[in-house]
């Protein structure tokens, strides 16, 4: 969904998404490292369990929230990519039955 | 970071640095707060990353971009004290401030609070714009910024106002491919802003600016639709194809992207949240927090500096910073009510050259009627909680409700967003079927939690 524009003289490091390895430049947030490697969305709606992606890029329409390091619904388009990040979409929806 | 601070700042954008700057210089003790991991806000985004990773970025970007060197520079270099990554959740009436930072719950008082939260761009809901593929496009600028990233396949902007043009015009020199540029602003728009342009000749660098951009566009040989109506974008698991009515026309493109923009609006979660006052602005139709002419607000010790106030764009908004730092080291007791008033001259003479452009644009660039009030029923206007606009007209036509009432009848504005993204649309529907303005049906209350947290982080947190 996104490419980059120009080199970036940013290293190259891995996170993990979904518990597979990505290769990500230093210096972008979560939210464009994952698009950019072929994830088609972040997360799903909870109610109708539709795809989303990004909307704003700037923390106001939430539809980036992900798990980062174990911490529930970040926003993952205000965080920089750190090397061994562990990312995973959110573990529950609301419309899932318990 | 110390217990209390003489002022807080929250939002390092070109208002809050600004402040920050002028109230260290005048040796008030100062903190400031950013959600985001480096300081500039959003005409600023990701300046220091940018300029030493990302070099050719940070030439595409130009003068506009490059001008936030200096004060970001000027503002590490003053030594004040900054914490990014720094999501502030709540602010209690007695001025301590909630904040969540690396996973934990944080708390600071102040004597003086600034809120310097700055703009976001007005949410435009059309059918399918929660798909993949449809965001802003000043989002779409922002995301150049802060990640050196452009849409990978093709694209189409869509809207009106400055920033479509600044963002189209950025996308053709990053070599994107873009099929067409819709315009909703209609021609008749032209003839209402007229009469401002000999006002707005006084500030000629914007309009001089705008034929730039408009120009660069051309040149690449994109289309340009204008007085598009009926706009929606289509697909299933992500953005298909945008289809348009063009002069009574039905087009459809097939594209991967589409940028949408009808302006932006201040952000007013955290003066909302505080309780200040807010006004309603008809001609560009959002709230704004009731401001004098320091940018207090209507609660003692709150003041707003930049877009959070009022639309006005990056020079206003740093001048202001300017000013509201004056005006606290005046509350300080720091400089004489003669020095701040002297002081802030050239800053006014700033905001007065900069303003003189402004009435020509705002009536050049309204937001389409076509989004204020969802053309169909089954478009979504709550993205949280999937609230649609006939949901909301059926809620508003069962009595006289309320936004509150609305909010508690539909979950419209209970979602993760707090509301950012649809209190906008929930007004103007509701006022449209009532016959009122937006004015007289008020917005939704600004309640804490502004940013999600856990209740475990909550615990930890109390006293």
């Amino acid at each position: 969904m996104l490419k980059s524009f120009g080199n970036s003289k940013g290293k190259n490091i891995s996170i993990w998404f979904e518990e597979m390895p990505i290769s990500v430049q230093e210096g972008e947030s979560i939210a464009s490292a994952l698009l950019s490697a072929g994830v088609e969305y972040l997360r799903t709606s909870p109610l109708s369990g539709d795809s989303r992606a990004p909307y704003c890029w700037m923390g106001v329409c939430f539809d980036c929230l992900l798990e980062i390091d174990g911490q529930p619904n970040q926003q993952s388009c205000l965080i920089t990519v750190q090397e061994g990040m562990r990312i995973r979409r959110p573990a529950l929806n609301f419309g899932d039955s318990v | 970071m110390k217990e209390i601070y003489d002022l807080l700042i929250i939002g390092a954008g070109t208002a809050g640095l600004a402040a920050a700057i002028k109230a260290a210089r005048h040796k008030i003790s100062v903190l400031v707060l950013d959600e985001q991991c480096e300081a500039g806000g959003q005409i600023y985004r990701s300046i220091r990353t940018t300029q030493s990773l990302r070099p050719e970025i940070y030439a595409l970007l130009g003068a506009d971009y490059q001008r936030g060197d200096n004060l970001e520079k000027a503002f590490r270099e003053a030594g004040i004290e900054f914490l990014s990554g720094a999501s502030v959740w709540q602010v209690e009436p007695n001025l301590a401030a909630h904040f969540l930072r690396n996973g934990k719950s944080l708390k600071v008082r102040c004597r003086s609070l600034l809120a310097a939260t700055g703009a976001m761009e007005r949410p435009v809901p059309i059918p399918g714009w929660t798909l993949p593929g449809v965001m802003g496009a000043a989002a779409a600028d922002v995301l150049l910024k802060s990640s050196g990233k452009v849409p990978s396949g093709r694209v189409v902007l869509a809207g009106s106002g400055p920033l479509l043009w600044l963002a189209a015009s950025r996308l053709v020199s990053a070599e994107v491919e873009i099929l067409a540029v819709l315009e909703t602003t209609k021609y008749a728009y032209y003839l209402h802003a007229l009469p401002y342009l000999p006002q707005a000749l006084r500030a000629s660098e914007y309009l001089l600016k705008g034929l730039r951009l408009k120009r660069q566009v051309w040149r690449a040989g994109i289309p340009v639709f204008s007085g598009i109506r009926k706009l929606r974008a289509e697909g299933e698991q992500n953005l298909k194809a945008v289809h348009f009515y063009h002069r009574g026309q039905s087009n459809i493109f097939e594209t991967e992207t589409l940028l949408v923009h009808e302006g932006i609006v201040p952000n007013t979660q955290l003066t909302r949240q505080l309780s200040c006052e807010h006004c309603w602005y008809e001609r560009q139709r959002y709230w704004h927090p009731l401001l004098d002419e320091w940018g207090n607000t209507s609660v003692d010790g709150v003041a707003v500096a930049g877009d959070g106030g009022i639309i006005a764009g990056a020079l206003t908004a740093e001048a202001s910073g300017h000013l509201s730092a004056l005006e606290s080291a005046f509350q300080l007791g720091v400089i004489s009510k003669i020095q701040r008033d002297n002081a802030a001259k050239s800053y006014r003479k700033t905001i007065r050259h900069h303003q003189a452009v402004r009435p020509f644009l705002e009536h050049l660039f309204p937001p389409n009627p076509e989004i204020l009030v969802p053309l169909m029923d089954s478009t979504l206007v709550c993205r949280c909680e999937e609230v649609t606009a006939g949901q909301i007209i059926n809620a508003v036509k069962l009595g006289e409700l309320d936004l509150s009432q609305l909010k508690a009848f539909t979950r419209c504005g209970m979602g993760t967003c707090q509301g950012r993204m649809c209190a906008l649309t929930v007004a103007e529907i509701a006022a449209n079927i009532q016959g009122k303005s937006p004015k007289e049906v008020g917005s939704f209350r600004g309640r804490p939690p502004l940013k999600p947290i856990t209740l475990g982080q909550l615990a930890d947190s109390a006293d």
